[in-house]
């Protein structure tokens, strides 16, 4: 006698398969890019093809990049983070302090990774404690972070990390594969899983498409965020752990302007910056194409700020070309 | 009681207070003579927070001032370089028109193809400083290639003022009048304040944000010229990473990142306490190296007390809690 | 046909409208909101609009205003067709609203707020703000309005605020005047001066559109009628010519048990007792009982605190006082997560705000709450979650193209659907409906009672939350009223009639009857 028990309409699942919407996506569309830059630098230089300049090529973005798959979790979720770079001076800084008072590498890399959560911690109350604007508030923790790294530094360095603490930046697992490359791989995998098939990746996107009806739904979207600044800040102890390895040294100014350069790696890799949607593999294709740019015309003894226009243009660019592509098409109906 | 006037006393309080403190250990931070050098060392913030002002009243925000600055700055200083006897005030007018049209660029990507401005500013940021070195091949322009009319300009003294210090005060009230008495200040205000009313009452709030990041793109490229000058010389980095410090100003000084409130006299109180800290720290002896850290936790702390300022109160629905509030 | 039009049910046609709406149609995704309808407005006369929700009112207002451009049918104006292509070219022509949520500026003074788009232009084209704040000044106290000029609007009381809408609409010199629901957060003596104020207006020649929900006030107040039905014009004509019973025979348009199907279900043990729950502004003192298989309807103004009540009841906001007790605990509920966890849950009235995340795929709106129900060590299983979401978006009846269509594609009568299948995966003991069918089709509203009926019978409490009088006559088992945040009246059986519900949302005593 009821509705719905009488027509019980079949609704199908899906109506394009997943390998058709793979296909339209805007990480195929970046691929093809970075596909077309991997020629285009082939043709270009005949130094490029060469398996320890390619390795090289890859510490372009490797530091980047790990922050970025968590910063790529966060703005999904709505929020940002301007004060990672500002993280790694800091961390940086107290893996020097340290190291000054006799720790050994295993303290070293806690030190590291304990700071930078520290810092995500505090971001990270900031924005859910007392509701302020993460946008803001980590403008202000980037001068404050690094600021304390200035505090402790000064125009000083710290020098002469233990040797085997070398091994994270400068050392190599296999051949021409670095331990940074692999500890990247290896996150990228981790990122990928815990956005695209947990249940924690799935508030990640309920909360940035919609914080109050995610709120309704019983999703505790303090607790998320709070969750992803601790993330992003660990991942920026990490990149700390790392640079700091690689460069062997400390200076307060390390990795200043870095915090933009992640933000482009992830919507350049299609992140919504306005929240709600964006993918791990996207951004870590994002990397590889930020990396070659950079290594190609690196090779073409093009200097580093003009390849900043290509970036910059590149940001630009991808958002602004389907946009114009649409509005065109829709002026010729 | 209005807040908002509230918290330019507290700053205005704090800003004294800091001045006082000072004082009291260094009386030579005081005089008259000292006072002004301040102000006039903090003209160039000012001026970019006020226009930096304008774009976060309409919901938006502009990364690329600094960039701008240097490239128009450096524009400034090549076209002085070929052409030493341009006047000044040509030099002037270009340098706010360049500016212009580099924020007008910010905001036609922000209106027309409606792109986050965060992250057209970003780009456009990265792209300008680039642009700085295809044109100069990371050459640098030293005093001795620019006329000394160039460089002499905003450091004349006027009434006992540079004349860098004259030109804030000067922006300072245009746009004090701009946001006061014309409709498109008073659009700015209603665009960041409430964007869907602003479309009832008329307003475009696309046009809006493009005329907000133009107003702020002009005074950037002003900015451009003053400081080249100021400082007599130009390169690829000038006035790196100052964007922060603008929009560090603009926060400090009460303007909501939410849009749609607050004041150019806040604005200049920020950006004034930034000043008074940097330059009262070598005089107090502290490292010049806390002045980073102290401008962070001042955001910080101003952010936290605009938020709680400007709380959204509950829906009212009880008479007797009408009656009560 | 029961299409009166509007110049055979006013016999008195001798004066030409100002504007009329003439067979205008405006379609959304979905629903025909409004479908060939036609309005007139006269100088010098309070015409209302009645309906109710969904039935079009808001939608008229946003033609009117020049925010939706109909898809058929003519504005006219003195006789001539107008495009309001803009809300610009409404205001020119005249045309003025005071909405329900007074929208204007918080940042900007009383003055700023009145001018604001048409501001006096003293020397160089600068705003003259003397003479703007003078004008101010006059047009607030030719309303009797006691506030500052000056004063920023943040710092304003609700009423206040409407006052500053009103003397907005003054300040454009309209010729038409839209007040949609304007006495809704105003207290007696406030309603009784804008009353006065509607009758100054009227003295000046302005056309009046006045959208209300009470009848005392359409009475009172209104020279003639419009009313609408599920977006069609279903009768217009002078006030003198009705009565309270005619207007509401129009509106309704039905017999009540016709539409709503409502089964007997066997009332069961005490499910949710709440006690004494209050709010420092919002409500005060709410204290019931709810059984197992009944409907409690929760009837009322807008804005008589009915579903701020009900979001605090599942965590959202927290009360100052009072308890629950669910299933035989006593609980503290401080998040929707803890209520769900209760058992209770609630579908809101906002359904795009609060109710879906209407860029995520049906599948996945339906799994959000009992995402721990499909996936296995926190990793999400796709084929479960397909199968959770159809098992209860069938039950429902949903029309979708595919459960991996984004909610935001599908109408609102589907989208609720959606909604109230994401919750009924989590297994509820209670369930919560704040205006279930609010703007949805025809259809899908009798999907949504028919299916309300059969969770009462098997078993699950329900409460509902209406302002339609027929939908809470024909679902519930059980009316509370509530009116100004306050429990006013519990009604059931045969007291339980539509004039009474009306007189206690209202609050005119029995004697009262129309003033």
């Amino acid at each position: 006698m009821s509705m719905s028990q009488t027509t019980p309409r079949h609704i199908p699942d899906r109506l394009r398969s997943p390998m058709q919407a793979r296909l339209m996506s805007w990480e195929s569309l970046l691929l093809a890019v970075a596909v077309g830059i991997f020629i285009l630098n082939t043709l270009a230089s005949p130094y490029f093809l060469d398996a320890w300049n390619l390795s090289d090529a890859t510490f372009n973005f490797t530091e980047k990049a790990m922050i970025a798959f968590a910063m790529a979790l966060l703005i999904i979720a709505g929020e940002i983070d301007l004060s990672v770079a500002s993280i790694i001076a800091l961390a940086s800084t107290a893996m020097g302090v340290a190291m000054e008072m006799g720790a050994g590498t295993p303290v070293l890399v806690l030190v590291g990774l304990a700071t930078g959560m520290l810092c995500g911690a505090f971001n990270g109350a900031l924005v859910t404690k007392l509701g302020l604007p993460s946008i803001v508030v980590t403008i202000g923790t980037m001068s404050l972070f690094r600021g304390l790294s200035y505090i402790i530094l000064g125009d000083g360095a710290f020098r002469g990390y233990p040797a085997d603490f070398a091994w994270f930046g400068q050392g190599y697992v296999f051949w021409v594969i670095s331990v940074e490359f692999v500890i990247f791989a290896l996150l990228a995998v981790v990122f990928g899983l815990l956005l695209h098939k947990t249940s924690f990746g799935r508030t990640v996107y309920a909360v940035g498409n919609n914080p109050t009806g995610a709120l309704f739904s019983g999703i505790r979207v303090d607790r998320v965020k709070m969750i992803l600044f601790l993330l992003t800040g660990l991942m920026s102890g990490l990149a700390a752990v790392c640079l700091t390895s690689r460069l062997g040294s400390t200076r307060p100014s390390i990795a200043s302007g870095m915090e933009l350069e992640v933000v482009t790696m992830v919507v350049l890799g299609g992140v919504n910056i306005l929240g709600g949607s964006g993918s791990i593999p996207g951004v870590v294709i994002a990397a590889f194409v930020m990396g070659l740019v950079t290594f190609g015309l690196g090779l073409l003894n093009v200097p580093g700020i003009v390849m900043s226009i290509f970036i910059g243009l590149l940001l630009i660019g991808v958002i602004a070309l389907p946009r114009l592509w649409s509005m065109w098409r829709k002026k010729r109906v | 009681m209005t807040l908002l006037k509230s918290r330019e006393a507290i700053l205005f309080g704090a800003i004294a207070l800091l001045v006082a403190l000072v004082a009291t250990r260094f009386p030579g931070f005081v005089v008259p003579s000292n006072l002004i050098a301040v102000f006039t060392d903090t003209s160039p913030l000012m001026i970019l927070a006020i226009g930096q002002m304008v774009v976060i009243l309409t919901r938006c925000i502009d990364l690329s001032v600094a960039a701008n600055l240097a490239l128009t700055g450096m524009v400034c200083a090549m076209i002085n370089v070929a052409m030493p006897d341009l006047p000044i005030f040509v030099l002037i007018c270009f340098a706010m028109v360049m500016g212009a049209a580099l924020g007008a660029i910010n905001g036609l990507l922000v209106w027309k193809l409606s792109i986050p401005p965060i992250v057209v500013t970003l780009g456009t940021m990265t792209i300008f400083r680039g642009v700085i070195f295809l044109l100069t091949d990371g050459k640098w322009i030293n005093a001795h290639e620019m006329s000394a009319s160039f460089t002499a300009f905003p450091r004349a003294s006027l009434l006992g003022m540079p004349v860098l210090g004259w030109i804030a005060i000067l922006v300072a009230i245009v746009m004090i009048v701009v946001m006061a008495r014309t409709t498109l200040g008073r659009a700015i205000y209603a665009v960041g304040g409430n964007p869907h009313a602003a479309v009832y009452t008329g307003i475009n709030v696309g046009r809006t944000q493009f005329l907000a990041f133009t107003i702020s793109g002009m005074l950037a490229g002003l900015t451009g010229y003053l400081w080249i000058a100021r400082y007599s010389v130009a390169y690829v980095d000038i006035a790196g990473g100052f964007e922060l410090d603008v929009v560090a100003a603009c926060v400090i000084g009460g303007i909501s990142i939410a849009g749609g409130a607050g004041t150019v006299v806040g604005t200049l109180l920020g950006a004034l306490f930034l000043g008074v800290v940097k330059n009262a720290l070598p005089v107090v002896d502290i490292s010049p190296f806390w002045q980073l850290a102290i401008s962070g936790a001042a955001i910080i702390i101003a952010v936290a007390f605009n938020a709680q300022s400007g709380r959204s109160k509950g829906r009212i629905i009880l008479k007797s809690a009408e009656h009560a509030q | 046909m029961r299409n009166l039009g509007p110049q055979g049910a006013d016999g008195s046609g001798d004066t030409p409208p100002v504007l009329t709406l003439d067979n205008i149609t405006k379609v959304f995704p979905g629903v025909k909101a409004l479908d060939g309808v036609r309005l007139d407005l006269y100088a010098g006369q309070v015409t209302a609009l009645i309906g109710e929700n969904g039935a079009g009112k808001s939608t008229v207002v946003k033609t009117l205003t020049g925010i939706y451009q109909p898809d058929g049918g003519q504005i006219l104006l003195g006789g001539t067709p107008v495009p309001f292509a803009t809300p610009q070219d409404a205001a020119k022509a005249g045309v003025t609203a005071i909405h329900q949520e007074t929208v204007l500026f918080d940042e900007l003074s009383v003055a700023e707020n009145v001018f604001i788009g048409h501001a006096p232009k003293g020397r160089f084209g600068l705003i003259d703000t003397a003479a703007m704040y003078k004008k101010t000044g006059e047009i607030l106290s030719s309303i009797g309005a006691k506030i500052s000029p000056a004063v920023k609007l943040k710092d304003l009381s609700i009423a206040s605020r409407h006052l500053v809408a009103i003397a907005r609409a003054l300040s454009v010199e309209a010729q038409v005047v839209i007040m949609d629901e304007p006495t809704a957060a105003l207290s007696q003596t406030e309603i009784e001066e804008l009353y006065e104020l509607v009758d100054t207006l009227k003295a000046q020649g302005k056309a009046i559109l006045f959208i209300s929900h009470k009848f005392d006030e359409i009475f009172r107040i209104a020279d003639r009628f419009t009313v609408f039905r599920d977006g069609q014009l279903v009768g217009a004509g002078i006030m003198n010519d009705v009565t309270e019973a005619d207007l509401v025979k129009m509106m309704v348009g039905r017999s009540v048990d016709q539409l709503f199907p409502k089964r007997e279900a066997e009332i069961g043990e005490d499910v949710l007792v709440v006690a004494g729950y209050s709010h420092p502004t919002e409500f005060e003192d709410i204290n019931f009982t709810l059984r197992r298989g009944e409907i409690l309807g929760f009837y009322g103004l807008v804005g008589a605190g009915r579903s701020e009540f009900m979001q605090s009841l599942i965590g959202i906001t927290k009360p100052s006082k009072g308890a629950v007790r669910v299933g035989g605990d006593i609980r503290v509920i401080r998040s929707p997560a803890e209520a769900i966890k209760a058992g209770i849950v609630y579908v809101p009235e906002d359904r795009g705000k609060q109710g879906a995340i209407l860029d995520m795929p049906i599948f996945q709106n339906v799994t959000l709450p009992s995402l721990h129900k499909t996936s296995n060590n926190g990793f999400v299983r796709m084929a479960e979650e397909f199968a959770l979401a159809r098992e209860y978006t069938e039950r429902l009846d949903l029309r979708a193209a595919s459960l991996d269509t984004n909610v935001g594609a599908l109408s609102g009568g589907n989208q609720q659907k959606v909604v109230i299948a994401k919750w009924l995966a989590t297994k509820p003991r209670v369930i919560i409906l704040d205006e279930p069918t609010k703007g949805i089709d025809i259809g899908s509203k009798a999907a949504v009672h028919d299916f309300m009926s059969e969770l009462a019978a098997q078993g699950l409490s329900v409460i509902m939350v209406s302002s339609e009088i027929p939908e809470i006559m024909g679902m519930s088992d059980r009316v509370i009223v509530m009116r100004d945040g306050r429990m006013v009246a519990e009604l059931e059986g045969d007291a339980l009639t539509p004039e009474t519900l009306v007189r206690q949302a209202v609050g005119i005593r029995e004697t009262g009857g129309d003033t």
